[in-house]
């Protein structure tokens, strides 16, 4: 897929990636009261990546991102279990949320919510389940640590 | 409020997170898993204990009120349904780490194994009909993941249909809980069994028809005829600890599933929808033990036996009357425990004998004594000899039989029992009687290893025939409880 002769393909994707970064982070916090929210912050990110992948080549961003993205996955899973059970141990019932105003010193008021704990629970899902398909289907490597069953 | 409820969902799906972490460490996780499991096991019976001396549990998830939040309710069946999976699921626990080879258990499946759990439990309490869905998937998505685990072409073709079958019903599913939410505009089982009481009885027509189409949603589930011609190829190809697990509880979430919506919001008609359910568990008999003799592979022949089981439950379901239910929940539980004994059995013979067929076994009880007559005792459990627990169910399902005036269902019951108790014996006189076959395995211990687990729900089993005086008074109370429904309409909707 690496072809000498992909120039605007590379040149567009050091802009494009960078957009999609930034713009699954205000999707990501535009969640709980706009459109947006994890699991569509989560997508955008994931499209970024495969774009990179896309461009680079498997093995280069490789190298530059050696994350395990099974991994990312099961964390996340752990995030959003963990905040729905934080609220037993505050004594409410599972899964209840709450939120509040913040003054910070630059940005001013924000609103702040345990949802977004949830939120960042379902991103890393998302980010990891959608490249570990779609990364499992591209390549046929079998780095990782589990060897195929062979199914 | 009361977060109990939620404790039998959360604490799989933790420990599914938990153990997915290191798959590769078998050292750690198989013993991990263990312990997690006894554990889960005894606050399960703790809840169970709660449940019978305080009165059902009921969470609303979030905090929102009924019907606006989501309803999980542990009243009496559902409590007893939910230990009775975890029963099972402890004794899976052994059985796995000797069934299964080192690269399957590596394959993430103690985290599928956990997850499946989780989406049984919660299918079993939850008290809302959309997430019922929700928890139907959950399970589906933990048994797709348990069904490829393995190898070879025949396992793949299977798990592609079952996948396929799965998820045409699913569909079907979601369509008919948006009609229902489109007729009531309400999926809380409670607020949707308040507000079909409340429509005027010429317009429960529509009703009706719902209530028919979601019965075919939950009978591809449960294996019904003429829907079940799906599981016994699905079933039979996995490995026995997955088997054990598919046929001790997916059915049963379906038929599980039958009970709840046909007890609490659709019995308005019961002229239409349950004489119907008779007319299918009669069939759902006859067709299932038809299998269970037409096949010398002792595999498929235990799981034809899941099918004539889901009609005698399904027969109770359809009675209506205080007998036929309590025979339905005492069989359901009886036949949740001794399929998962059974396959867990078989999975040790198959070992034991080193084939799956039939004709090439024998004398296989000369080198196991005791895994032949966990065997025996099994199919006389399994077919309703006294005084074991399956003759209690068939008591009370007959007894409702007779009072409603069903002479030709009541012929059929019995007719198709007998017929189980031979497909059963047949494996014992073939496999385990006679001269002693060759090449029988060369590592005994690993059969001893498969039998232990499956001693354990045997006796349980046994207890739950011999020790009926103690289990009956609480079956009653639940009978009584579906039929009396306003018990469960007010706890959910008060909140």
């Amino acid at each position: 897929m690496n072809q000498p002769n992909d120039l605007i393909l590379r040149t567009t994707t050091q802009l494009i990636a960078f957009l999609l970064l930034g713009f699954s982070v205000y999707l990501f916090f535009a969640g709980h009261n706009a459109p947006g929210g994890g699991f569509i912050g989560g997508l955008t990110t994931a499209a970024a990546f495969i774009l990179m992948y896309m461009t680079y080549g498997y093995e280069k961003i490789k190298k530059i991102l050696p994350i395990n993205f099974r991994l990312i996955a099961v964390v996340g899973l752990l995030i959003t279990l963990l905040s729905g059970i934080g609220a037993i141990a505050f004594g409410e019932a599972f899964l209840s949320q709450t939120s509040d105003y913040f003054n910070f010193p630059i940005l001013g008021e924000k609103h702040l919510a345990t949802a977004m704990i949830f939120d960042l629970g379902v991103y890393l899902v998302v980010v990891g389940i959608t490249l570990t398909i779609i990364l499992s289907i591209a390549t046929d490597s079998d780095d990782d640590s589990n060897e195929d069953v062979g199914v | 409020m009361n977060n109990l409820a939620i404790l039998p969902i959360i604490l799989p799906i933790l420990a599914s997170v938990i153990v997915a972490f290191f798959p590769g460490k078998l050292n750690i996780v198989r013993p991990l898993s263990k312990i997690f499991m006894v554990v889960f096991l005894g606050v399960m019976l703790f809840i169970t204990f709660k449940v019978y001396s305080d009165g059902m549990i009921v969470l609303q998830g979030g905090g929102w009120d009924a019907p606006f939040g989501i309803s999980l309710v542990l009243d009496y069946l559902s409590i007893i349904l939910v230990l009775t999976t975890y029963v099972i699921a402890t004794a899976a626990v052994f059985y796995a780490p000797h069934s299964l080879s080192d690269q399957q258990e590596k394959f993430y499946f103690y985290t599928f194994f956990f997850l499946l759990i989780s989406g049984v439990s919660g299918a079993f309490i939850t008290g809302d009909l959309f997430n019922l869905f929700v928890f139907f998937e959950v399970l589906l998505m933990a048994s797709y993941g348990l069904i490829v685990l393995g190898n070879g072409k025949a396992q793949l073709r299977e798990s592609l249909k079952y996948v396929l079958i799965n998820l045409f019903s699913s569909m079907l599913f979601v369509t008919t809980v948006a009609f229902i939410y489109s007729l009531v505009g309400t999926v809380n089982m409670a607020h949707i069994a308040e507000r079909v009481d409340s429509i005027p009885a010429e317009d429960q027509g529509i009703v009706t028809v719902i209530g028919i189409l979601l019965f075919f949603v939950f009978a591809v589930k449960a294996a019904i005829f003429p829907l079940y011609y799906w599981l016994p190829n699905s079933y039979v190809v996995p490995n026995p600890v997955v088997s054990a697990l598919f046929g001790a509880l997916l059915t049963k979430v379906g038929i599980y599933s039958i009970f709840r919506v046909f007890t609490l919001i659709f019995v308005h008609d019961t002229g239409v929808t349950h004489q119907l359910f008779i007319w299918l568990a009669m069939l759902t008999m006859i067709f299932g033990v038809i299998g269970a003799l037409s096949t010398n592979n002792v595999k498929l022949i235990i799981t034809y036996n899941i099918i004539p089981a889901i009609g005698f439950i399904l027969m109770g379901i359809g009675l209506f009357n205080e007998d036929g239910l309590s025979g339905s929940i005492y069989y359901l539980m009886h036949d949740m425990v001794i399929k998962a004994a059974l396959f867990l059995l078989i999975g040790a013979l198959i070992v034991a004998a080193g084939t799956k067929d039939l004709s090439q076994m024998s004398g296989v009880i000369q080198r196991f004594p005791l895994l032949g007559w966990l065997f025996f005792i099994g199919s006389l459990v399994l077919a309703g000899i006294p005084p074991f627990s399956g003759f209690i169910g068939k008591l009370l399902l007959l007894r409702g039989a007779l009072d409603q005036g069903e002479i030709l269902l009541t012929v059929v019951a019995l007719l198709s029992s007998l017929l189980i108790l031979l497909s059963m014996i047949r494996i014992f006189i073939r496999g385990f009687w006679g001269e002693k076959m060759e090449g029988m395995t060369t590592n005994p211990s690993k059969v001893h290893a498969l039998t232990i687990p499956a001693t354990f729900l045997i006796s349980i089993s046994i207890y739950l025939g011999v020790g009926a005086e103690t289990v009956l008074p609480y079956i009653d109370q639940i009978s009584s409880y579906l039929l009396e429904r306003t018990e469960y309409i007010s706890s959910v909707l008060k909140g």
